[in-house]
């Protein structure tokens, strides 16, 4: 594997206590893989991002561990990350837009960046100038500041530099959220073209939007409350979404074609609950429309074929 | 316009120069009129208001400021003049100084809490001083008390100006303490400033974003420190017009001969002339800081300088 | 955030506790003080250049009067002039940033103008006219003249103020809903800047206390009464100085520079409290 997330267990600490957000995530990623992670505002997938590149306080890692080509990531030892930072873990944030510095002509910015970092920009000079033609951006972006961007622009720079060094693990937090549906289609397909073209190897997609998942993912993981409650290939969980709560995402989607007086849009009721203390059993038992006695008993997640797993009483084998 | 304010303000002040210069010669009552005639005529205070006002724009092309009723006769462009030097010699290398390393320590003090949280009262106390305290405190401690420095005047009254190591010596024995005041009060302004700035720029996404790159500290302090120097620098200009006020203050105690000094004792006066000739220099100074301050952001910061070409989409 | 929660947390905050002892500390000086002393402050009491003893807490000046009860007396000035001076800033301040951010346009342009002239204004320059004008000048007058000078600052914040909360969402709604002008301002705009209000009435308070001084100082204060800026001048027009008399010398100062810190401590308490962020966990 790749990528081998165990038992990764990452909170926040507040005054108040300690909000579980990353609770007891375990997955694995294989090579070349682009894993879309899909979940609500708050489900702990922006802080699993997070904390694989910029683990800091008030964040904290409290347990489990995370592998990469065979590496423990030295999550909590910040200056022991930095080797790994942009060199084998790379992050395409959600706050991408803003992500360069106003006052520097972009090209000159790279190029601190790489020679703080001991390499040189004449090395990949000519490797830059390839990636930003596979982003529809022409050489002379590099002598721009970055307001003289549109906000795509500044994301597919974004996009060009988190991927520079061919990075072993991509994140890419909410990078389609700001932008209207054909760039978003665009610049999803130049995530694809990215790892057709070897440049980066596993890639996590985060996002709060499945259908875009379904063009370009292999496999989807649904999060809900800092756990998984089910991850699957994408043929095999669009086919088949398997927990209810998957299954109400899937089906608040609005399909082409459906008129609203065919079929009543159905959001889901309620909210997530807090993380502060969570309570004991399923996080997703207060909404769930098919709860039962056994759901005060966390569900684990279990293989329920070779390329899915749920977390969910209703959809395990009952022993016996 | 603000030259036009300038001559009005002091035309609008009640007392009569004249009387006051005359008062002191002590004259008669018939030939204090006869004076005051005369002496009204020369200086042109006899002429109808626009008059007046007139022949004022026209020696101020001239470079003629008039002469000075209090210092008479001296033309006020030399009383002005003779004083510039220790004016600015004074003013200037406390607000430089003071932004200098006000900034540093400021940008410093950002990065370490345990540092910040002891400094920043500390820098918040200094602006909390007012000028004048702080000159006659040190002026006490440093100058009665252990002695070191003097306090009184920019030199001392046995020598006279010279280019003489000796005279500068004397000089900045002179100047020592005023600077000090000045610049104290002022350091702790720029630091409180510059960490504020420095902190949000650390906090800003793009710093967010460097150090997700595993870029190293020292490089994002840098583009934090640049970033945060610009509202700085026209914090620069600010100071140097609300300074005059400031100085005087730290002038009456050490009774330092600066433009402050001298305005004051103008205005205790009335010498139009003086007060006029004084506000003028002030007013041209500022503005003259002004400008060359938004030249300089102009040339630092590139927002601003495509702001004013127009942008592109 | 609720007042009460704002309230809880702002008397929590250190730096505001601070702050605030130190100007409560004082101002009780102030309204005790007057008991504690059975001179006048302009009184002859006693022996000149005395040091602090039993009878003169602070000494006496160069012509034997008591020093303690000058202070205690001063205090009322320094008061009145943070409370009317700065007040009255405080007020024009929001009231034309108001305007201007609520109206924009030329209504805008206008008050824009107005503002920066006020701020190129010789400060000195207004207040020496002035204080040639006017041959009996109150404490309150110079409150007033600094309250009309010290506002630009204040209006250029309220207004960006203004500009950023009238765009924002929940202000369209009201709009939409049908509110009458009045309406939305006290009931939505209103409260999102008083935080910011008081914060920048304390600054306005401590600012005017300094300038105060300033004047009294250089002799530009009320022509007469009693303030720590007039002691000041006294003492060194008095050559309190050379003649090594730091109680009467150091006393008014240190007193406006603990003020006006602490009014600053209060400050940074209430912009922990206000802004969250800043807040240490």
């Amino acid at each position: 594997m790749a990528v081998s997330v165990k038992s990764l267990k990452v909170y926040y600490q507040t005054l108040r206590g300690q909000v579980q957000a990353v609770d007891n995530v375990s997955f694995d990623i294989k090579e070349h893989e682009i894993l879309g992670m899909a979940g609500e505002s708050g489900c702990g997938k922006s802080t699993f991002s997070n904390s694989l590149v910029l683990l800091k306080p008030p964040m904290k890692h409290v347990g489990g561990q995370v592998e990469l080509d065979g590496e423990t990531l030295p999550l909590s030892d910040f200056k022991k990350m930095n080797r790994f930072r942009y060199t084998k873990v790379s992050i395409i944030p959600q706050y991408a837009m803003n992500a360069l510095n106003p006052t520097r002509k972009i090209g000159r910015m790279i190029a601190e960046l790489l020679e703080s970092r001991g390499m040189s920009i004449a090395r990949v000079s000519k490797e830059l100038d390839r990636r930003l033609k596979l982003v529809n951006l022409d050489r002379s972006v590099m002598k721009m500041y970055p307001f003289e961007l549109s906000g795509g622009m500044r994301q597919r720079t974004v996009m060009v530099i988190a991927t520079l060094l061919n990075p072993s693990l991509l994140l890419a937090d909410e990078i389609t959220s700001a932008l209207d549906v054909s760039t978003q289609k665009a610049v999803a397909k130049m995530l694809v073209q990215f790892r057709d073209n070897n440049l980066v190897k596993s890639v996590v997609f985060v996002t709060h939007d499945i259908s875009i998942l379904y063009q370009i993912a292999d496999s989807i993981l649904i999060m809900y409350a800092g756990k998984i409650v089910e991850i699957a290939s994408t043929e095999s969980i669009t086919r088949e979404p398997r927990h209810p709560y998957t299954r109400l995402l899937i089906s608040s989607l609005p399909d082409v074609g459906v008129k609203y007086t065919d079929r009543r849009l159905a959001g889901i009721k309620g909210r997530p609950p807090s993380l502060l203390n969570p309570l004991p059993g399923c996080r997703f038992k207060e909404r769930c429309p098919v709860r039962f006695d056994k759901c005060d008993e966390e569900p684990p997640l279990e293989k329920i074929s070779e390329q899915h797993q749920v977390a969910c009483w209703r959809e395990v084998k009952v022993d016996g | 316009m603000a030259v036009t304010i300038n001559w009005m303000i002091p035309r609008l002040m009640p007392g009569d120069p004249i009387r006051t210069l005359i008062g002191r010669a002590a004259l008669r009552a018939e030939a204090a009129d006869k004076v005051a005639e005369y002496f009204a005529r020369i200086y042109g205070l006899d002429q109808p208001a626009w008059r007046q006002y007139l022949s004022f724009w026209t020696s101020l092309f001239r470079g003629d400021l008039g002469t000075s009723i209090y210092l008479s006769p001296k033309p006020v462009t030399q009383v002005i003049r003779d004083s510039i030097p220790f004016d600015l010699g004074l003013l200037i290398p406390a607000i430089v100084c003071s932004w200098i390393v006000g900034n540093k320590f400021g940008a410093f003090a950002a990065r370490r809490k345990r540092l910040d949280g002891i400094a920043l009262p500390i820098w918040y106390v200094f602006t909390a001083t007012p000028y004048m305290w702080l000159a006659i405190l040190l002026a006490y401690v440093f100058g009665v008390v252990l002695k070191i420095f003097p306090i009184a005047g920019a030199y001392s009254f046995a020598i006279s100006p010279s280019f003489s190591v000796g005279f500068i010596l004397n000089y900045l024995r002179h100047w020592f303490l005023p600077f000090l005041s000045l610049f104290i009060v002022q350091l702790g302004g720029w630091a409180i400033g510059m960490r504020n700035m420095i902190i949000y720029e650390l906090e800003a996404d793009y710093s967010r974003y460097m150090e997700a790159l595993g870029a190293p500290r020292k490089l994002i302090r840098k583009y934090a420190f640049r970033n945060a120097m610009l509202p700085q620098i026209t914090g620069l200009a600010l100071q140097l017009g609300v300074i005059v006020a400031g100085a005087v203050g730290t002038q009456v105690v050490f009774s330092y001969p600066g433009i402050g000094y001298l305005l004051l004792q103008a205005v205790m006066n009335n010498d139009y002339f003086l007060i006029q000739g004084c506000f003028l220099f002030i007013v041209i100074g500022v503005l003259i800081a002004n400008f060359v301050i938004d030249v300089i952001y102009v040339i630092v910061d590139p927002r601003v300088r495509h702001g004013m070409g127009g942008e592109t989409a | 955030m609720k007042k009460n929660e704002f309230l809880f947390f702002a008397l929590k905050n250190t730096r505001m506790r601070i702050g605030l002892g130190i100007v409560l500390f004082f101002l009780a000086v102030m309204i005790v003080g007057p008991f504690l002393t059975d001179y006048d402050p302009n009184e002859y009491t006693g022996p000149a250049f005395a040091r602090p003893s039993g009878d003169h807490w602070l000494g006496t000046t160069f012509f034997g009067q008591d020093v303690f009860t000058q202070v205690v007396y001063g205090l009322r000035a320094t008061f009145i002039v943070g409370a009317v001076g700065g007040g009255l800033a405080t007020l024009i301040g929001l009231f034309v940033g108001f305007i201007a951010g609520y109206r924009g346009g030329i209504v805008d342009e206008v008050l824009n103008m107005l503002t920066n002239i006020v701020t190129v204004i010789p400060t000195l320059a207004l207040l020496i006219i002035i204080a040639a004008y006017l041959p009996y000048r109150g404490v309150v007058a110079q409150s007033v003249i600094i309250g009309c000078i010290a506002w630009p600052w204040t209006a250029r914040a309220v207004r960006a103020q203004t500009f950023s909360l009238k765009s924002r969402e929940f202000v369209d709604l009201a709009r939409m809903s049908g509110m009458s002008s009045m309406k939305i301002i006290t009931q939505e705009i209103a409260p999102n800047m008083l935080s910011y209000l008081f914060m920048a009435l304390i600054l306005q308070f401590g600012g005017a206390i300094l300038a105060a001084a300033t004047l009294d100082f250089i002799g530009l204060g009320p022509s007469e009464g009693i303030s720590l800026g007039l002691m000041m001048q006294n003492a060194v027009l008095w050559s309190a100085i050379p003649l090594g008399m730091w109680w009467w010398a150091l006393p008014p100062g240190m007193i406006i520079a603990a003020i006006v810190s602490a009014l600053y401590f209060m400050n940074t308490g209430l912009d922990e409290v206000f802004n969250p962020k800043l807040r240490e966990m």
